[in-house]
């Protein structure tokens, strides 16, 4: 009960502040709390909305499916065998510290405009962290449980599903998480730059007719979408982790 | 006392096995050998040494979990390569299964190797009963203390019906107590499987107590440098500690013990 | 160098060595990607060249700048809330989840406040790092050994001092690995900031180039960027990890 008083009291703190800084800085630069719900409001009756919600609803699925089947799965395979979970980490460390958005043209390149260069995004973003959590998981698994699969004589997939997955789902939940977020980015940063639909276009265009109630509506639309899935993956989490 | 029918029977032979490791420095480290024995089928062995001598590369290779650099191992008659079956290891470390309830986790190893679920159901019923874990059948290990959960290790061994058994300081990580009452366990276990039994302990007196034979190892690289027959009966506990020749034995292993661990500290005995 | 630093070297050389071919063999159009060589002597040319000199400069100024606001801001924050526990309890779930906010959303708004300046890009830089600084900052605090502290009044120090002389120190391990992080986030946010919309950095000129279909500027511009931010981070990591194999006891 304490906390759901806390977290009510730092929405109220953080809305309290918003507003503060509104008053600051004067109507042309954020618009107040309750102008941006207002807003938000009347966005949310339109269509024009809800097809860009779509488009990138459509777009993060697949990015979110392909980060986590990918990223475990590779997470799995590079982090059984000693030598290349040591030889890939930094690898992939380097890749997830590098502004991916520089690798935008070529994916476009590739892709096109469509849905799937969006795609190609979001796992770009999604699907290293994944890889990274689950291998270092894997890699972390006690070594007693290897021998121990040994032992019972198990064969390579066995320990793979009943050993190695079992004990690493906290970590891969964790990773998963992280992974859904950053897909999501990834998914409307696109948007923001190459495409014709999505939230992500959305808020750019708005940009260009300084429409910032519009920037700032969708925007913290997102926000409180992307906040909520995360809390809901998180009671996922508890829930599956004894 | 060895399996009385069969008493010179050899259930697994060992010859002139080393094993090195290349550190990364590029020396090589010698951490056992070279190491002969036979273990007599159905008898209790147990091994101390100093730290480091290589007990538990021994167990390892011995197992099959690891290859001897050079030398012969090999369990009933055949080479091991790979683990063998018919061998369950009890590792010091806890091995239960933190996501699987104290069944499914002795359970385990019977279902990934097929056996059917009426013969897994009546095995495990069995040994969840003699490791008295009935009342926790249900609960995780999380919920347990370190004690029941080397039961539970135990008796995930033990439903698969080894015919060899080799334990690596399984209750190390007990107190002194919990020790002395799983070393009577440990016996009840060895008489109801028939099993030969290799435990690994750094503790004399639990060696003492327990076994047929101890075998003393040198520090690293680790040899046999004594083997003590305690001749106790087979039906025996924790209190042969109060039998006259416990003393002895004991006394007898310390003073070989103790020449070795002090050359391990630079020192060498007066 | 490690046997498995070797085989990463490898792996690596081979990729590049496998691309390459791609490319010079047709398997990979030319209106695509264009080969690693022909990368590499784009970006020698236009570093000889002095072409974007100032877009290097504009970026790497903006970085440094977004940096240095975060580890100060992060740090002098993660201090306040360590020393208010109440109001850190309440503000731990927002820094938990910060992570899964798509705080980038929110350039447009800078871009709107700020125009189209550095500014703007920093601003957005700065929160897209700074809660990496507040966690280092606040596990370094917490996990400095109590003993460390009885050591110090035992040792009669004053406040100040035993801050100085201990409590930095200690924490130091995981306030560097803030920094480290702190760093990343803000090369990214400047990166993809001037990409999405500005009028200078190495960012901006990327997309430039990109709209102008001039290629060869675009991926020797792109290699720019790739070589920085690694060879940036490789650095930050090693000393990372030197002050972590303190922690090792």
């Amino acid at each position: 009960m304490k906390r759901i008083g806390d977290f009510i009291l730092l929405v109220l703190g953080i809305v309290i502040a918003w507003q503060a800084l509104h008053a600051w800085t004067g109507d042309g630069a954020l618009t107040s709390p309750f102008a941006t719900a207002q807003k938000l409001g009347a966005l949310v009756g339109t269509a024009e909305f809800w097809n860009n919600a779509e488009a990138t609803a459509r777009a993060f699925v697949f990015a979110v499916l392909i980060s986590l089947l990918g990223g475990i799965g590779l997470g799995v395979i590079l982090g059984l065998n000693r030598t290349s979970s040591i030889v890939s980490e930094p690898i992939l460390i380097a890749l997830y510290s590098l502004p991916k958005v520089t690798l935008y043209p070529l994916v476009l390149l590739c892709f096109g405009l469509g849905i799937s260069a969006k795609v190609a995004f979001g796992s770009m973003h999604g699907l290293i962290p994944v890889t990274i959590f689950t291998m270092k998981a894997i890699m972390q698994i006690k070594p007693v449980y290897w021998r121990t699969a040994h032992v019972l004589r198990l064969t390579p997939s066995q320990m793979a599903l009943t050993v190695a997955l079992p004990a690493v789902l906290p970590e891969v939940l964790s990773g998963a998480r992280l992974g859904f977020s950053l897909s999501l980015l990834g998914v409307l940063i696109g948007e923001m730059f190459a495409s014709q639909r999505g939230l992500g276009f959305l808020i750019m265009n708005a940009m260009g007719l300084g429409d910032i109630a519009t920037i700032m509506a969708v925007a913290v639309f997102l926000t409180v979408f992307a906040v909520a899935a995360n809390a809901l993956l998180l009671l996922l989490d508890r829930t599956v982790i004894r | 006392m060895t399996d009385p029918s069969r008493p010179d029977a050899v259930h697994a032979r060992l010859r002139g096995v080393t094993r090195s490791f290349d550190l990364a420095s590029g020396t090589k480290l010698d951490a056992l050998g070279p190491v002969d024995l036979d273990l007599h089928r159905g008898e209790f062995f147990a091994v101390v040494g100093p730290s480091g001598c290589g007990k538990s590369t021994l167990l390892d290779c011995l197992a099959g979990l690891a290859r001897p650099t050079q030398g012969d191992i090999s369990f009933e008659g055949r080479p091991v390569d790979g683990v063998p079956e018919g061998i369950g290891v009890v590792f010091q470390e806890d091995a239960s299964f933190a996501w699987l309830s104290v069944r499914d986790n002795v359970a385990f190893g019977l279902r990934r190797a097929g056996v059917d679920a009426a013969e897994i159901a009546r095995r495990v019923d069995y040994a969840i009963g003699f490791m008295g874990l009935r009342e926790f059948a249900h609960a995780h290990p999380a919920q347990l203390s370190g004690g029941m959960r080397q039961r539970v290790c135990i008796a995930r061994t033990l439903v698969l019906q080894p015919r060899l058994i080799l334990l690596d300081e399984p209750f190390g990580a007990l107190d002194q107590q919990t020790r002395l009452l799983m070393g009577d366990e440990l016996l009840r276990l060895w008489r109801e499987t028939k099993a030969t039994v290799l435990l690994i302990t750094h503790a004399l007196d639990e060696a003492a107590m327990l076994s047929d034979r101890v075998g003393v190892m040198s520090a690293r690289p680790g040899t046999f440098i004594d083997i003590v027959e305690t001749q106790w009966a087979r039906e025996r506990d924790s209190r042969v500690v109060s039998d006259p020749r416990f003393g002895g034995i004991t006394a007898r292993l310390w003073e070989k013990l103790r020449a070795e661990s002090l050359k391990i500290m630079g020192a060498s005995a007066p | 160098m490690t046997r498995e630093g070797w085989i990463r070297l490898l792996v690596v050389a081979l990729f590049i060595a496998a691309l390459e071919a791609a490319c010079r063999g047709g398997l990979i159009p030319r209106t695509v990607l264009i080969a690693p060589s022909a990368m590499a002597d784009s970006l020698w040319h236009l570093l000889r060249s002095g072409e974007y000199a100032a877009d290097i400069i504009s970026t790497l100024r903006n970085v440094v700048a977004a940096s240095v606001l975060s580890v100060v801001l992060g740090f002098a924050l993660g201090v306040g809330l360590h020393a208010l526990p109440r109001l850190r309890r309440a503000v731990e779930p927002l820094l938990a989840s910060y992570y899964a906010i798509p705080t980038f959303m929110f350039y447009p708004v800078f871009i709107v406040v700020f125009g189209v300046s550095p500014r703007a890009i920093i601003a957005i830089a700065v929160l897209l790092s700074i809660v990496a600084m507040i966690a280092g900052t606040l596990t370094g605090l917490d996990r400095i050994p109590p003993v460390l502290r009885k050591t110090a009044q035992i040792l009669r120090m004053s406040a100040p001092t035993r801050a100085l002389l201990i409590d930095l120190p200690a924490a130091a391990p995981h306030l560097f690995t803030g920094i480290k992080l702190a760093f990343a986030y803000a090369f990214i946010g400047v990166i993809a900031s001037e990409f999405i919309l500005s009028g200078s950095g190495i960012g901006y000129a990327i997309a430039y180039a990109y709209n102008n279909f001039e290629n060869r500027k675009m991926y020797g511009l792109m290699l720019l960027v790739i070589v920085l931010a690694t060879a940036a981070n490789t650095v930050l990591d090693l000393i990372d990890r030197r002050l972590q194999a303190r922690l090792q006891r």
